[in-house]
């Protein structure tokens, strides 16, 4: 099977091969081209051939043209932090005062340095397969993306406090991840992960997702032009997977807080789960503990397909070693091959 | 009395800080603010961070609950009153990172005890270090949420034990909720999963 055929088949609930792989590396492309983080994601040529190298040496069922969590807000003329060894972060907030929002326009997606980069990578991951490897592109949803745009706090008070001003702005994030979403598909993207950590309940309680997060899913997602992946960024989802399952999205990424046959079962074959080997802990891993884990995985969720194994978060940290890469990579291999093991 | 700091729990966590107010004024004239603090506000504060942490709150009530606290603790209590505890002498930081919201939910609750802590804002970890000496901090809690920013925790400790050996390191934030053994291997004190766990460790030191 190819890696698409791979993916489509457990996404249709069906055992493919083997277990499919996500290997969410982002910050390890720098790595394979002997580059520094800010050097390599400041061309889509260097990140698409960091996808192309690391996909070469693991094996893995994807490309992630994911480069960093604030490439939006940097669309809107944010200013991004680079680490020498870590993701880079959104600086100052672009948002300083609540009644700014009224004034807001979102950026075209056209021409925005920052994004055009990141369609550079997919249009020439999209031309470089020997086989059909499924491209995943990445968006923040409207909801999540205000933490960087004003701050975790001030948005937390807007959204109990201001409720119309709130409307506001997910009317106007809404527009531009909708065309920020299709122009990585007609750039060559198979599927977006919707990152939306702020409609975990890890961060909302489910009451308040109901009125927001899940409406907000709902008519971005409608919006999107090809299928979705709904993703925590290590938040927890087990309370909310009934309501993820009506948003319109295949597939959901859960956290390591959460027992993965558990949030298996919850799914009940409407929702492919992505997950959630822990990227913190993987840092310092042994070789044994990493055959361990992505074994416990596939144990309590692989059965009947309907899952991809992949980190909890979205992003394995720089800190993880290749050795350790590789070992969770050979381990869903063998261990991950359909008939499973009984 | 279980009753009220049940009843305040639940006026937290729907946010109504009318009723927290009310209930409080209710059994004011009986106890010292001091003592309202920690038989009803601690305890209230303490089990939100129990339910945080086994999933069944989340972070936006613990921010908001903190926030009502201090507001209301802050009338009882004015940050100059003497009444305030001003020991043991702390302070809280972000560490090589922008992201506040984990610092202001612990700095919020220990105020809320009645505690006086210094905010330091975001610090590296050479600013961080002359900060607590130039202080004479007992206490330094730190929150991170990147990974990186979580290992760096090890640079202030290897300085701090030459700067100053006694001052105890507490660590709080996602890194520390994933992997339950980091912040030993950080050499920090202690961890927190939440503002309570915060308070718990300040108490506890207290007694010793």
């Amino acid at each position: 099977m190819t890696s698409l055929q791979r993916v489509l088949t457990t996404l249709g609930q069906k055992e493919p091969d083997r277990v499919p792989l996500f290997l969410l590396l982002t910050m390890h492309g720098a790595k394979e081209l002997g580059m520094s983080i800010k050097e390599y994601f400041s061309k889509g040529e260097n990140v698409a051939e960091g996808q192309i190298r690391l996909r070469k040496k693991y094996g893995h069922d994807c490309y992630y043209a994911f480069f960093y969590a604030p490439i939006e807000v940097e669309a809107w003329g944010a200013e991004v932090i680079y680490l020498e060894d870590g993701p880079p972060n959104s600086g100052n907030p672009i948002i300083k005062d609540a009644k700014e929002i009224l004034k807001l326009s979102p950026p075209s997606v056209k021409g925005n340095a920052a994004l055009e980069k990141n369609l550079k990578c997919i249009e020439i991951l999209k031309t470089s397969g020997e086989e059909e490897v499924p491209i995943v592109g990445v968006v923040m949803s409207p909801f999540s993306l205000p933490v960087m745009q004003m701050g975790f706090e001030k948005y937390l008070l807007l959204m109990y406090e201001e409720p119309e001003i709130f409307e506001h702005l997910m009317k106007i994030n809404e527009e531009f991840i909708v065309s920020w979403a299709n122009a990585q598909l007609e750039a060559g993207a198979t599927a977006i992960t919707y990152f939306d950590p702020v409609s975990s309940t890890s961060i909302i309680p489910r009451e308040l997702f109901l009125k927001t997060g899940y409406q907000i899913a709902k008519r971005t997602l409608a919006r999107i032009n090809g299928p979705t992946a709904v993703h925590m960024a290590s938040g927890r989802c087990l309370p909310i997977i009934d309501d993820l399952a009506e948003v319109g999205t295949a597939i959901v990424g859960t956290s390591v807080l959460e027992d993965l046959s558990e949030v298996k079962a919850a799914c009940s074959k409407l929702l492919t789960v992505l997950g959630n080997l822990n990227g913190i802990e993987m840092c310092r891993w042994t070789k044994k503990e990493a055959e361990d884990a992505v074994k416990s995985a596939i144990v309590k969720a692989a059965t009947g397909g309907g899952f991809i194994l992949s980190d909890n978060h979205g992003e394995i940290p720089f800190q993880v070693t290749d050795e350790i890469i590789m070992t969770i990579a050979e381990t869903a291999r063998s261990y991950g091959k359909y008939p499973l093991k009984k | 009395m279980k009753d009220i700091t049940y009843r305040f729990e639940k006026a937290l966590l729907n946010l109504d800080k009318v009723e927290a107010r009310r209930l409080l004024d209710r059994v004011g004239n009986n106890f010292k603010p001091l003592d309202l603090v920690s038989k009803i506000v601690v305890p209230a504060l303490e089990r939100i961070g129990d339910a945080w942490q086994d999933g069944s709150v989340a972070l936006s009530q613990i921010y908001m609950s903190g926030r009502i606290c201090e507001q209301l603790i802050d009338e009882l209590l004015p940050p100059s009153s003497d009444k305030r505890k001003h020991q043991p002498k702390m302070a809280i930081a972000v560490l090589d990172d922008f992201h506040f919201l984990g610092k202001r939910i612990v700095h919020s609750h220990i105020r809320s005890a009645g505690f006086e802590i210094k905010d330091y804002g975001r610090k590296t970890v050479d600013e961080l270090v002359s900060s607590i000496t130039e202080d004479d901090i007992d206490v330094i809690f730190i929150s991170t949420l990147m990974y990186p920013s979580a290992l760096n925790v090890q640079h202030v400790k290897e300085k701090l034990s030459v700067a100053a050996p006694k001052v105890k390191i507490v660590v709080g934030g996602a890194p520390f909720n994933m992997d339950t053994k980091l912040w030993q291997q950080v050499g920090a004190d202690a961890m927190g999963h939440d503002g309570g766990e915060a308070l718990k460790y300040i108490n506890k030191m207290m007694e010793e």
